[in-house]
């Protein structure tokens, strides 16, 4: 068996920081073809948390305020990011303005060492999620799936880690399942969240069976060729492989075993 | 302080250099019309909450970052 035995709360909502919602799954506002298919496809997610940045304002601009406006009407959490920055203090300033005009406490962690893997700058990022945790946030951190890594943002006080499946927008899935999966085991009661790299339903399928508690993507939905469509699609695959982790899924052989009975096979001789 | 009495300095916004004569942060985000907008501001990297925007005294080459709500991943 892969899977534990299911339980009533395994099968409850996703909470995080307390906050019980609809979904597992997380989903991105950037990259949609128009604001009309961005509202449209998060409805069709199910998503009950989307991911927002903060960008220069210019002067007598207005695009922040009808930003807010259309997300706003979705009716959802918001998480803020910050994504692009590359220090502690890029970091952590931008978790404090986002904060301001957010009106929230979330903040989904990214601290970039690479601007072509966009891979997590792990050393600052515990660094930057002491900082935050100690003044009150709930970070949500994106990192790898390096488990002292782990240790550390969970003795910083994050209560939710986020591993990368691949880098951002690569659309690989997941690049390391093994040491996802040994992840899962080493924290049973920590909500784990795969972010980034997703590409496909199946990925995301993947990952759940794997016994991850949500997945976050953006890249996938809002390049596809229907967003509205395929949000729906990874709403369905992220169900499944919830559903499939929770069931217990049968455990891998090297041989084959027969389904059907061999007992009573007609033409059974012990020779053959 | 107040615009007007003070003599004009370049700072950089959002990493453009621009000539003030603000005093103030307030003064600044007020004078790019940006008063009542849901924006957010720092300075020299620090954040500056919108009570402190007012008694945020600006001086030649300060760096400011006025930023607001965005798509994110």
């Amino acid at each position: 068996m892969n899977a534990p035995e299911p339980t009533a709360k395994a099968k409850s909502a996703l909470t995080l920081y307390g906050d019980a919602l609809p979904s597992r799954m997380l989903i991105g506002t950037a990259q949609y073809p128009s604001p009309q298919v961005l509202a449209k496809a998060v409805e069709a997610s199910g998503a009950g948390i989307v991911t927002v940045s903060l960008r220069r304002e210019q002067a007598r601009g207005r695009t922040g305020e009808r930003f807010l406006e259309l997300i706003g009407a979705l009716g959802v959490r918001v998480l803020p990011n910050t994504a692009g920055c590359h220090t502690v203090k890029e970091a952590v300033t931008t978790a404090q303005m986002a904060r301001e005009v957010f009106g929230t406490d979330w903040i989904k962690l990214e601290v970039i060492a690479n601007d072509d893997t966009l891979q997590p700058e792990v050393f600052g990022l515990v660094e930057a999620a002491g900082i935050l945790n100690a003044d009150g946030f709930k970070v949500l951190p994106y990192t790898t799936e390096d488990l002292s890594v782990a240790e550390r943002l969970l003795g910083s006080g994050c209560k939710v880690l986020m591993p990368w499946g691949a880098p951002i927008g690569t659309g690989r899935g997941l690049a390391n399942p093994y040491a996802l999966k040994s992840m899962r085991a080493y924290y049973p009661g920590i909500p784990l969240i795969v972010d980034a790299g997703i590409g496909a339903p199946s990925h995301a399928a993947q990952a759940m069976e794997l016994g991850f508690d949500g997945v976050l993507l953006n890249t996938a939905v809002a390049k596809a060729g229907d967003p509205v469509r395929m949000a729906e699609a990874f709403a369905r695959a992220i169900d499944a492989g919830r559903l499939a982790y929770e069931s217990g899924l049968m455990g891998v052989r090297d041989m084959a075993e027969p389904s059907t009975p061999v007992a009573g096979t007609p033409f059974f001789d012990l020779d053959r | 302080m107040t615009a007007g009495t003070r003599e004009v300095v370049t700072i950089m916004v959002n990493g453009e250099p621009v000539m003030t004569s603000a005093g103030t942060l307030a003064e600044l985000v007020a004078e790019r019309g940006l008063a009542d907008a849901k924006v957010a501001t720092a300075r020299n990297g620090t954040f500056v909450a919108e009570r402190d925007r007012a008694g945020t005294m600006l001086f030649f080459d300060d760096h400011i970052e006025i930023v607001s709500p965005r798509h994110g991943g």
